[in-house]
């Protein structure tokens, strides 16, 4: 690999003293993404993003699925123009994917008709180099992932471990300055997503490679505080930087160091208040259709109170040891957290959950029981649900199209967002007895 | 040392080779007499027929992949472009062929007088055009349908556009294009042969091929000629599939994207016997080379290429909007003023009326027609698919009967007709489905095959009663692919209908009415008015039978058989 200037960082990450800071390698300034909505205003989806990233350092992007990570990582590559502001890469403004700049992709995009060695070259494609010159940086590129031996074998003989790996090979073949990776170990499972951060961490630490600086995308926390310098959390509706967060720990790190762990709560605790604010007053403060209600199933609503009521917790726990013994990830127990405290069946504070007494109370009844105190807060707290029922009052024969719900949303959501509220809509009221749905004729009834 | 597979395989291809360039050479040869030479009936002249319509195919199969790389891209691209070429391609795959192949007989024979090439063009344009739409089509919806991430790396990695075509968009469309090639090359043998005997008016041209064969031995009354025809052809398709598409089918394969584990990885013995032979690998590295590096050149603009892409004011997009919309409003209002100064003078609405009652006619008959194949073969179908060792062999059979030309039995059953007379309006009728009714049977084979095993194994352990199983569980299940069935054959079955319902044997010429023999009768005359009017009636019926019939049906059996 070709060699590196003399950095002016220690491998951990903290800056030498007395030396002048270096212009940032990349910058986001104020930068702004709008998509149109169908009736032509636009949809902001971030707001105001300032990210400076320097040299020697690991960025962390931290956030919840939806959130606009992704989206601003894309910004970084050029591959989407920012609505607002300006990306610039090396002080120079950004003008489309550029040389230096490589990403590594959550879904591998590995290419199914090209052999390991062909996917790698494929990252030198643009560079002008003769064949002879590619195969050789690309073979070299596998060696140092740890791929040797696998360069005539097609992605799909490959494990997940080994489809990133040659993801990350063709990403550092062309000994870019810039790494930018789009949850790059989500799709892996535990063990494997473990090894390949280790083995990313040696190669960061030991130089191996031109990168300067890198910039990760993630929403699982642990993840973050294990490989970032700083974290930015992202959150709110239009998307912006909550709060900012340095991880000053020398590699490597350890998960149950007490410092690691305070950190990790602290992250907690901003993504639960998080939580918390966009389950309650902001989104009803703009009326009926602004509110996005998260894609969570009456099914696993009723389950999720049953096993908070259950002995072990007694209504209340916190979120990471509820997460530990129920054995799911932290990031698919915020939705159902956050529309439980929607409902009203229970509260987000700090780092816990409570259940409220309308909640115990839907804990120890019947199922007939149940469904009445389901239908009165879902009436009472889910405006768009009475807003049909209403709808369906008001006509004779108590028939409404589901396309006229569908265009009410979308005027105030983004389009997915409001078919998921609309399906989650659907989902409650169905259990609450307040309305029929037959999706043949797409209409709402009785 | 050679071994046996290489020597095969060198056989194999300077065979093919020398086959190729002596029927390229007798395909430039003068017309002789205005008329062509005289098509010889004896059987060892039979061969070179089959050669030469076999080349005609092979033609119109290049032309059409150019065409479906240029014009499907093209519909891709561009926003603009696709408001015009996508409703085009759509009418144009409605239009009945046969109509409008004395049209183009008469335009490609103008362009070289004198020479057979004018005819030749005009045959394989025909073949062309029944191949180029589907496959343009199925081009156009791979190249809308590119995974998002594989798009976003080439673009991160800064492949130019001539790249990204060839390495990322274009393998990822082959699979389904190979397919659709090889499906619409089944209707292409039909189409060869009903062009090759080409009478419009006075003008007569009888390509050599196995289409003018069959038409000579209908004059002359040998039903020998026509059976040894039957042969020929037949050996012709199964050449044609172990030697061309099977092999480019498992070839194909290799670019399927996704981690489906097909059960049924296609193989082709060819295909092997090519990968293993050590000659050939040799001989076609120089080639392969070659291709790999035409496909890595950047070929872009400027040095970096066009970062983002087109992000035009929204002004200005709307004024070419607007622009575009007002030179298409012209274009079609000049095309249909000369539409009918062409047509107005010779035609009275008594024609009209007379060409629609016929038209009503035929689609009775379609109609009727598609409603006894589907009860026919349905049943025996979801029977079939449903075991799938009977599958593996049935299956091919209904495809190799489907690409049959069935106009070559046409004369039998003429024969048949005259000898045991009997009533032509009712007798000529089931040609029109002979050759399309089995796109139903494999469509419904296939659909039966692919059932997910557990709901019909549910119907098993709940002790469904046979009515239950079919109305609820196999038919619902095997519903879209049935549509797909019926819509191809209902199209081939109005195409068939020009020549299914008028047919002669000697000088008898046997007629049922309907469409089909209105526009036959007027091309026998020459009468192009009315050849326009008929294919204008034909092409509205068919349009109008897709738009209300079979989308709206296509559209219902996917959203009730979604399961996501």
């Amino acid at each position: 690999m070709p060699g590196l200037a003399q950095p002016a960082m220690t491998p951990d990450g903290t800056k030498q003293p007395g030396l002048t800071a270096p212009a940032p390698v990349l910058e986001l300034d104020q930068v702004g993404i709008s998509f149109a909505r169908s009736s032509g205003e636009p949809l902001p989806v971030l707001d105001d993003i300032d990210v400076a990233l320097r040299e020697g350092e690991i960025l962390g992007l931290l956030g919840r699925s939806g959130s606009g990570k992704s989206t601003l990582l894309r910004v970084a590559a050029g591959l989407v123009r920012p609505t607002a502001g300006r990306a610039l890469y090396r002080g120079a403004p950004l003008e489309g994917p550029a040389e230096g700049i490589a990403v590594v992709f959550q879904t591998f995009a590995l290419y199914p008709w090209l052999t390991v060695l062909a996917n790698v070259e494929l990252g030198l494609d643009a560079s002008g180099l003769k064949p002879d010159a590619v195969r050789a940086r690309a073979m070299s590129a596998i060696e140092m992932i740890g791929l040797d031996g696998f360069e005539s074998a097609f992605p799909r003989e490959l494990s997940g471990g080994m489809r990133q790996r040659v993801g990350f090979a063709r990403a550092l073949v062309s000994g870019p300055k810039l790494l930018l990776m789009d949850e790059p170990f989500s799709a892996l499972d535990v063990l494997t997503a473990e090894t390949l951060r280790s083995d990313f961490l040696d190669l960061w630490a030991q130089r191996q490679t031109a990168i300067e600086a890198v910039l990760m995308v993630t929403h699982n926390i642990e993840e973050a505080v294990l490989m970032c310098d700083r974290i930015h959390v992202l959150g709110g509706h239009p998307g912006h930087v909550v709060a900012t967060l340095k991880v000053p720990l020398a590699r490597p790190r350890n998960r149950l160091d007490p410092a690691f762990r305070a950190i990790v709560d602290t992250l907690y605790g901003i993504l639960t208040a998080r939580l918390a604010e966009s389950a309650g007053g902001a989104g009803t403060a703009r009326g009926a259709f602004g509110l996005r209600l998260p894609a969570v199933s009456s099914h696993r609503l009723v389950g999720f109170i049953g096993a908070l009521a259950a002995a072990a917790h007694e209504g209340h726990a916190e979120l990471a040891a509820l997460a530990a013994t129920l054995m799911v990830k932290p990031d698919e127990l915020f939705p159902v957290a956050a529309a439980l405290h929607l409902l009203a069946f229970a509260e987000l504070e700090e780092r816990t959950i409570k259940l409220t007494a309308a909640g115990r109370m839907f804990a120890l009844a019947d199922d007939s029981e149940r469904k009445r105190l389901f239908r009165e807060h879902v009436l009472q707290f889910v405006p768009l649900v009475a807003h049909i029922r209403e709808v369906l009052d008001e006509r004779e024969v108590h028939r409404a199209p589901r396309a006229r719900f569908e265009l009410e949303l979308e005027d105030h959501l983004h389009r997915a967002d409001a078919e998921t509220t609309l399906r989650t809509a659907i989902d409650w009221g169905r259990y609450a007895g307040l309305f029929s749905y037959d999706d043949h004729s797409r209409t709402f009834g009785d | 040392m050679p071994g046996w597979r290489d020597v095969a395989a060198v056989v194999l291809v300077f065979g093919v080779i020398v086959l190729l360039g002596e029927g390229a050479r007798q395909m430039t040869g003068p017309l002789a007499g205005g008329h062509g030479p005289a098509i010889s009936l004896s059987p060892a002249a039979l061969p070179g027929y089959t050669l030469r319509t076999v080349l005609r195919m092979l033609i119109a199969l290049v032309a059409s992949f150019v065409f479906t790389f240029t014009y499907a891209t093209l519909a891709a691209k561009s926003r603009r472009a696709e408001r015009i070429l996508i409703p085009l391609l759509d009418v144009l795959q409605s239009v009945p062929i046969l109509g409008y192949l004395s049209f183009t007989v008469v335009f490609f024979m103008s362009l070289f007088p004198g020479n057979v090439l004018g005819a030749e063009l005009a045959s394989i344009f025909a073949i062309f055009t029944s191949q180029a739409w589907n496959m343009a089509f199925s081009f156009y919806q791979a190249l809308r349908t590119v995974p998002t991430d594989l798009d976003e790396a080439s673009r991160s990695f800064r492949l130019s556009g001539w790249q990204r075509f060839w390495r990322l968009e274009v393998p990822f469309a082959m699979p389904g294009l190979i397919w659709n090639a090889m499906m619409s090359m089944s209707g292409g043998w039909f189409f060869v042969v009903a062009s090759e005997a080409i009478s419009v008016g006075d003008v007569q041209v009888a390509l050599p091929g196995v289409g003018s064969w069959v038409a000579q031995a209908i004059k002359t009354r040998d039903l020998a000629a026509v059976g040894w025809a039957i042969v020929a052809m037949s050996v012709a398709i199964v050449l044609y599939d172990q030697l061309l598409f099977r092999p480019l089918v498992a070839w194909a394969d290799r670019f399927r994207y996704g981690d489906v584990a097909a059960q049924a990885c296609p193989r082709s013995w060819l295909l092997d016997l090519f990968h293993r032979s050590p000659w050939m690998q040799h001989a076609c590295r120089p080639a392969g080379v070659a291709l790999t590096r035409a496909a890595h050149l950047r070929l872009s603009p400027g040095a970096h290429g066009r970062g983002y892409e087109w992000a035009s004011r929204p002004f200005s997009r709307r004024a070419g909007d607007a622009l575009w919309i007002a030179l298409c409003a012209a274009c079609l209002t000049g095309a249909t003023v000369a539409v009918l100064r062409f047509a107005a003078p010779a035609l009275a609405w008594a024609d009209v009326a007379n060409a629609a009652s016929n038209g009503l006619l035929t689609l009775l008959r379609v109609a009727v027609l598609i409603v006894l194949a589907s009860v026919i073969w349905v049943p025996v179908g979801v029977t079939v698919g449903l075991r799938p060792r009977l599958a593996a062999w049935v299956q091919p059979g209904a495809q190799f009967l489907a690409a049959f030309p069935a106009n070559l039995l046409f004369p039998v059953v003429a024969f048949s007709i005259l000898r045991f007379r009997l009533d032509p309006d009712i007798w000529l009728c089931p040609l029109m489905i002979l050759g399309t009714q089995w796109y139903i049977l494999f469509n419904v084979i296939a659909g039966a095959s692919a059932l997910p095993t557990d709901l019909h194994e549910a119907a098993t352990s709940l002790r469904l009663r046979w009515r239950a199983r079919w109305l609820r569980v196999l038919l619902p299940g095997i519903f879209p692919y049935y549509v797909t069935g019926a819509i191809t054959a209902s199209g081939g079955a109005w195409n068939a209908s020009i020549v299914a319902e008028t047919v002669s044997w000697g000088t008898t010429n046997l007629s049922a009415g309907g469409l089909g023999a209105y526009i036959a009768q007027m091309t026998a005359r020459g009468d192009y008015p009315r050849i326009a009017l008929g294919i204008a009636v034909m092409s509205i019926m068919v349009v109008g039978a897709n738009r209300l019939i079979w989308r709206p049906l296509y559209a219902f059996a996917e959203r009730r058989t979604r399961l996501a």
